[in-house]
């Protein structure tokens, strides 16, 4: 089987390539079957790399530990959705991961898009072709999932902390996400090479833009959920350069996802939507590398790293290709208009994207100087937690502000009166929130008191957005108060989308702040019988006890919580020790969390060390607000797939201008 | 044996088009003449217009917009939307 999934591998990487020769000369040469040949062409792609894909899960499923692959990331006692899991457990098999995806996606949107931008089309697949030729090559001469070697009895099994329902699902989101991207940066580039800089590749990109976003927002979120009640130590974001490898593109494709509509609406920053997208998909690559080549863990690991440099050759002619484009294009990517005001919803969205763009490429920074660091001076640099949480706020604040002030403001240009109109109610909201809070208490955190009043902002300004557009809905239809609402959002399905994901930004922002600047912490030893206080609450620990299971040794302990002497009920929290191939167990501390979901409070106990004498060091958080985070995550899906949703009224819209235009946009 | 087949059905996908025409009556790739390009150009222009009047109209309904901003707003862009109709007639006379 392992010849079988090599030989499919190869298959891939030879149709990738004749995508890419075909695909060119077709484009250039306007040649018709030619162009249709290498579409085809990356449409099988996808076949084969299913074939590979397949035949390394069978692999896994069958315990074929022939695979070296498969020996070194699974075992014969790991459950059927693990197995499955381990797929992408190690670094080639999240390579075919990788390429499946982008083989997928480059089929999908090559046929999707086959007939309305045809002649854009034929230069969007051999750049498809060029980005799945990378990781084919990768996944042929440098990191084979399929390498073998004589079958040893048992594998060494999945790491545990990767035995995890959030581990099955993060790592798949992340990389729709991050491949995802490759779609609007191939049609981008098509665009540049074709020299047709309408509008026609951002009607096509948009949906698969708004899909990358999303697969990469919840993908993080699964990712901090993950973090925060498996790895056990008290938090669900460490800045941790892995985990700012997807934040980057994310908060880069934010911007292009605001900084596009000016383009359809205004006709305004055409280079700078380039600009956004190529830096969009060049950090969805940097966050492969960062990831894969394990250049952040230690500097010397990436000469030791087979991967590394490849990918780093990638990254540069990404780069290097994308960057020379612009700047020949530069003449057809004039804008016709200009901006009017300063003070207009355009001006609004062009702040927010300077601030998203600041936070990325700071954060950007934040990650690379310690790897530049050692790599030019030797020196061993740690950019560390205060760095990037004074820039999140520097950046995030504003960020939050002008999120509730965009909705207010009109494109074009505002007055002043007008302004303050439209402005009093969610500034007296603020004002009233912020006065409150303070009187509360809040004032220990300015960041996390200036936090909630934005949010309050935010929340009142997009209220008002709702009430208003349905009491005009309602006025121009006669409809019924649910009926005009429901009319609103499906005529508008982007705009109130959008809306409502402000919402679940605005949420992530109260939890984020609740649980960071308002959390408490208590730490301490405690003997059976002993106690711990904290914000109310009263954490007894009563007793320990141990089992064995075939997987694990595992301690837990028992403890009562009570608050205002009311009791409520048991918690456990303990350690396990892992049987794992090699001299010493792994061992995982299991949290105990109790949730308040009335308030969004959790307590959360974390047993730092188990003594031999029945003694455990605790330390215990109070988290407020904190699942707020994770609610956070529904509303941004509910949010997406609202603004994802068909609108045939824009298809209706689009199909007139269309035909106008002519059977080369149209199709035959 | 099972890659060497997985390579002949890749080929013959590929070649599906030359297959289906061996001889086609052109082997051309539609191409958008500058006029068509302009007339794209000048459509995308007319909806932008059209589009920026129809939010003005909702924004002023709904109060986000006061009869005086509105008053300084509205008439430019029924300027701008009249001049894209305008255009693009001429074009699709031309075309």
């Amino acid at each position: 089987m392992a010849e079988f999934g090599r030989a499919a591998l190869v298959v891939t990487l030879g149709l990738c390539l004749y995508a890419v020769a075909a695909g060119a000369l077709a484009a250039s040469y306007r040649r018709r079957r030619l162009a249709l040949s290498a579409r085809n062409a990356l449409i099988a792609a996808f076949g084969s790399t299913l074939v590979a894909a397949a035949v390394l899960a069978v692999g896994f499923l069958r315990s074929d530990f022939s695979l070296t692959y498969v020996a070194e990331h699974s075992n014969r006692s790991l459950s059927g959705v693990y197995k499955l899991s381990a797929f992408w457990g190690g670094q080639e098999g999240s390579l075919l991961l990788w390429l499946l995806i982008l083989t997928g996606y480059a089929a999908l949107a090559v046929w999707v898009n086959r007939n309305r931008t045809r002649d854009l089309v034929v230069w969007v697949t051999p750049v498809l072709g060029g980005i799945a030729v990378g990781f084919s090559f990768l996944l042929v001469f440098v990191a084979s999932p399929f390498a073998v070697q004589a079958a040893p009895v048992d594998g060494a099994g999945l790491n545990p902390s990767l035995q995890n329902p959030y581990m099955m699902s993060h790592p798949p989101f992340l990389y729709l996400g991050y491949v995802g991207l490759a779609v609007p940066f191939a049609f981008a580039m098509g665009a540049l090479l074709s020299g047709r800089t309408d509008e026609r590749w951002i009607v096509a990109t948009r949906r698969w833009t708004l899909i990358a976003w999303t697969a990469l927002g919840i993908g993080q979120l699964l990712g901090s959920h993950w973090a925060y009640v498996e790895v056990g130590w008290g938090g669900f974001y460490a800045w941790d350069p892995v985990e700012n490898a997807a934040l980057m593109p994310f908060l880069a494709a934010t911007a292009f996802l605001h900084s596009v509509m000016i383009q359809e609406k205004r006709g305004m920053l055409k280079v700078w939507n380039v600009v956004l997208v190529s830096l969009a998909f060049c950090l969805s690559l940097f966050g492969t590398f960062l990831t894969r080549s394990g250049i952040v863990n230690s500097i010397h690991s990436f000469s030791q790293s087979d991967i590394g440099p490849w990918f780093l050759a990638f990254i540069v002619i990404a780069v290097a290709f994308s960057t020379a484009l612009i700047m020949w294009r530069l003449p057809l990517l004039r804008s016709t208009t200009r901006l009017e005001s300063l003070v207009s919803r355009e001006a609004v969205f062009l702040y927010n994207n300077l601030l998203l763009v600041a936070l990325c490429l700071t954060i950007l920074w934040g990650v690379a100087w310690p790897i530049l660091s050692e790599a030019v001076r030797g020196q061993s640099v740690v950019v560390g937690r205060p760095y990037f949480d004074f820039f999140l706020r520097i950046f995030g604040l504003p960020l939050l502000l002008l999120m509730g002030v965009g909705p207010l403001i009109a494109w074009r240009r505002a007055s002043l009166k007008g302004l303050g109109r439209t402005f009093l109610w969610p500034a007296a909201v603020a004002i009233v929130t912020g006065v409150v809070l303070l009187a509360l208490g809040a004032g220990s955190s300015l960041p996390g008191l200036i936090a909630y009043t934005f949010s309050a902002f935010v929340l009142a300004a997009i209220g008002l957005e709702f009430v208003r557009g349905t009491r005009a809905r309602r006025a121009l239809s006669h409809e019924s108060w649910p009926g005009a609402f429901a009319s609103l959002v499906g005529r508008n399905r982007r705009r109130y989308g959008g809306y409502v994901v402000h919402v679940a930004i605005v949420l992530l922002a109260i939890g984020i702040a609740g649980a960071s600047a308002f959390d408490s912490v208590v730490e301490g030893k405690l003997a059976p019988g002993q106690s711990l206080a904290v914000s109310g609450y009263t954490v007894t620990f009563q007793k320990l006890t141990e089992r064995e299971t075939p997987h694990a040794a595992e301690v837990r302990a028992h403890l009562a919580v009570s608050r205002g002497g009311k009791d409520l009920g048991p918690l456990e929290a303990g350690k396990n020790s892992y049987k794992i191939a090699g001299p010493d167990p792994q061992v995982s501390s299991e949290v105990g969390i109790r949730t308040n979901y009335l308030t969004g409070e959790d307590l959360f106990v974390i047993p730092e060390q188990v003594n031999g004498d029945g003694t455990v060091y605790f330390r215990i958080f109070v988290k407020p607000l904190v699942n707020l985070i994770w609610l956070a995550g529904l509303v941004f899906l509910l949010g997406s797939v609202i603004a994802l949703w068909p609108d045939a009224r824009e298809q209706r819209r689009l199909a007139v201008r269309y035909d106008e235009a002519g059977s080369a946009v149209r199709g035959r | 044996m099972l890659g060497a087949a997985l390579a002949i059905v890749c080929v013959v996908l590929v070649a599906l088009p030359f297959l289906r025409e061996p001889e086609p009556v052109s082997d051309e790739l539609d191409e958008l003449t500058p006029e068509r390009r302009r007339r794209l150009a000048l459509a995308e222009e007319r909806d932008r217009a059209l589009g920026a009047l129809k939010e003005l109209e909702a924004d002023h309904r709904a109060g986000r917009v006061n009869d005086e901003d509105y008053r300084a707003s509205v008439g430019p862009l029924r300027r701008e939307a009249a001049l894209a109709l305008r255009a693009l007639d001429s074009q699709a006379e031309k075309v």
